[in-house]
């Protein structure tokens, strides 16, 4: 026979869900405290709630915007390069104003890439649980917060009853110990880690990203290594919440105020997990193997550091099919390849932080000739901040386009695409076949590799640049 | 009304195995936001020539099986993508009850959750019988003719298929435990529920 101690060491994940269980075990009935939608799976939802006949139970808790398929040109409209984007458009605006949702549309500044704006307003908060009909939605959890990517019929379950059924994920702790090298970044660690783990190495797991190396890490590093945690097959992702966190969201627009503020700071101490706690599953790494990272291959496993050939890795199913696709060669760097087009944006690498970092290796360089360079922020926010910063103007100068905010070429759906065969150096954390295009051959890096192989034409890391304009 | 009991109808036999989700609805027939207005394509590629005229050779298009709310499939049937259109595309075509030997799990949990049954059935009862078939869900029985196959469903998407009642409408039983977890959360987490923010 076991005892359950109430005062039995808990992991982080293991409080929220606790906190959360309204009816239920390991199989259970839990309550949700935030839902964001968006255009391409939330005006389903919505509609399809509608003909149902059900109402939405906590309307206030319900965001809404658009995204995925909207233009990021200059002057959009509601018309789409996307056949049918306006469409998913106008449903969405439609079914989210009928119902009384906080929607924030094409013109609001507050407008977005979900994982982007839902901290930026203060939605996503310390221990609450978040659901979005997208696969990302775990970089929410570099807040502490339990935010996990759902299907358009349980998003109408979670509208309409705030609640989901849900069998108990599993858990995983991945220390990081040490600190990381100055030229690394976030994306570089979130890249390592799956190239050691494999993309399906958390399946099912809630993986808590620990140690010093991502203490260390800025708000907006935590939200990139814990959007990659999609790519390595989890549940969700979570890091505990510290003073940076606390700091990030005072104020924000949707963040307790006053003495809620108090009270709620005071109920977030206690997140995170207790010594003792057992993890189903325990990585542990050291910041100091991690170096900048870009991908070879078709899944973001197939990563390397810049210098290292696809054959210096493990081996793997389905390399064979990923090289002849990338046109690329097991026993030579991808280093130093051509590259016809290069892409800083999306959900993993397109927050202040990362516009800043790639507009220092932009300043006074130029893009090569015959790269198409592409930066789009994540936000409105982020926009408005690069510009205020003169950001902006260092990627124009250079000879980046200048986007509105959204999803924009991280994935293609009929949309803009760089071309059959093109190859692509990309801030986004997808590199899988035809994501950017039918036949266009992604390489997923950090903004400042990205930007380096713009400026070069080749697919390069920061230091070579450098290197290289140390000896002319 | 979603509730199932008995259907008794024709079964079209489309028995291949690996019939994959985008064989049954291609990507290309995705065009609408809603759920609704999918049925024109499903099985498309199979069911339509190059300028979209339904072929008469195949199965879905013979006269005999329209109105038919019976399918049988091959092995490893609905494999492929999780898209829910698949099951959507079939349901509104018709389709009450898909019987094979085995299903995609992703697939199988969409059938249940729209009201459709994945009878696991090995072998499938090939309809020698030129009539209708009767599929009894209590029993899980599939008749016809005078013969009489057993199919497999678990207990818990039997119960779903049965009380006709969809996920919501389930949870809502337990309407009260929400109410109650609410008012307690409220109390001690006000800060959560932005209707009241200032
Ligand atoms: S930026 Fe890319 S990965 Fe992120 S939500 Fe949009 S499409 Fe998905």
């Amino acid at each position: 026979m076991t005892f359950s101690f109430p005062s039995s060491p808990r992991t982080l994940f293991q409080k929220i869900w606790d906190g959360h269980v309204v009816d239920g075990g390991t199989d259970a009935l839990v309550a949700i405290d935030r839902i964001w939608l968006h255009e391409r799976t939330g005006g389903v939802a919505l509609t399809s709630l509608a003909e149902s006949g059900r109402t939405i139970a906590e309307p206030a808790n319900v965001f809404v915007t658009l995204d995925h398929v909207v233009d990021t040109l200059p002057g959009r409209t509601d018309e789409t390069i996307m056949p049918t984007g306006s469409e998913f458009i106008r449903v969405t605006r439609d079914a989210a104003l009928a119902a009384g949702l906080t929607f924030f549309d094409l013109d609001d500044e507050r407008q977005g890439i979900i994982h982007v704006i839902s901290p930026e307003q203060g939605v996503v908060l310390p221990g609450v649980t978040l659901v979005c009909p997208d696969s990302h939605t775990c970089t929410q959890g570099a807040f502490g917060a339990l935010a996990w990517g759902i299907g358009s019929t349980e998003a109408e379950h979670a509208l309409a009853t705030m609640t989901l059924n849900l069998v108990r994920p599993q858990t995983m702790r991945i220390s990081v110990g040490g600190v990381l090298g100055g030229d690394v970044q976030a994306k570089d660690l979130a890249l390592y880690v799956i190239s050691q783990i494999g993309s399906a190495g958390a399946r099912g797991h809630v993986i808590e990203f620990a140690g010093s190396a991502i203490e260390a890490l800025s708000i907006e590093g935590r939200m990139t290594l814990c959007n990659m945690a999609a790519e390595m097959g989890a549940f969700s992702a979570i890091i505990a919440p510290d003073a940076k966190v606390f700091e990030y969201l005072n104020g924000r627009p949707y963040a307790p105020k006053g003495s809620d503020w108090d009270a709620a700071l005071e109920s977030w101490q206690d997140l995170s997990s207790d010594d003792g706690a057992t993890f189903d599953a325990e990585f542990a790494f050291d910041a100091a193997d991690v170096a900048p990272m870009v991908s070879w291959g078709t899944n973001p496993q197939q990563s390397a550091p810049f210098g290292l050939a696809p054959a210096s890795g493990k081996a793997a199913d389905g390399d064979a099919r990923s090289l002849d696709y990338m046109d690329v060669s097991a026993n030579q760097p991808v280093a130093g390849l051509p590259i016809g087009g290069a892409f800083i944006g999306s959900c993993t690498n397109a927050r202040f932080e990362d516009l800043e970092i790639a507009a220092r290796v932009l300043k006074g360089r130029k893009v090569a000739d015959g790269v198409r360079a592409i930066c789009v922020p994540g936000s409105g926010g982020v926009k408005r901040r690069a510009e205020d910063a003169g950001i902006d103007l260092v990627f124009r100068e250079a000879g980046f386009e200048w986007r509105e905010p959204g999803c924009s070429m991280c994935f293609f759906v009929g949309g803009e695409s760089f071309g059959e065969g093109e190859r692509v150096i990309s801030s986004t954390n997808r590199n899988f076949e035809n994501r950017q295009g039918a036949g266009t051959r992604t390489h997923i890096a950090s903004p400042a590799s990205v930007a380096a192989s713009a400026v070069l034409g080749r697919i390069a890391s920061v230091r070579e640049l450098e290197e290289l304009e140390a000896v002319r | 009304m979603n509730a199932f009991t008995t259907v008794t109808s024709r079964a079209v036999p489309l028995i291949r195995d690996d019939i994959d989700t985008d064989i049954i609805i291609p990507s290309r027939e995705i065009r609408s936001v809603t759920k609704k207005g999918l049925a024109k394509g499903l099985f498309a590629g199979w069911r339509y020539d190059a300028g979209y005229e339904p072929k008469p050779d195949f199965v879905l298009n013979r006269p005999e099986y329209a109105g038919a709310q019976i399918l049988l499939g091959g092995a490893n049937f609905g494999c492929g993508s999780s898209r829910e259109q698949a099951v959507w595309a079939l349901a509104e075509h018709g389709f009450r009850v898909i019987v094979a030997p085995s299903f995609n799990p992703i697939f199988r949990r969409n059938c249940v959750r729209n009201f459709v049954l994945p009878a696991i059935a090995d072998p499938v009862p090939m309809a020698k019988v030129d009539g209708p078939l009767h599929v009894d869900l209590a029993a899980r029985t599939i008749s016809g003719g005078d013969q009489t196959w057993t199919f497999e469903i678990d207990e818990g998407s039997a119960e779903v298929l049965a009380s006709g009642l969809d996920e919501i409408g389930r949870t809502m039983l337990s309407a009260d435990k929400i109410g109650a977890w609410r008012a307690k959360d409220r109390a001690s987490r006000p800060w959560i529920y932005l209707e009241n923010r200032a």
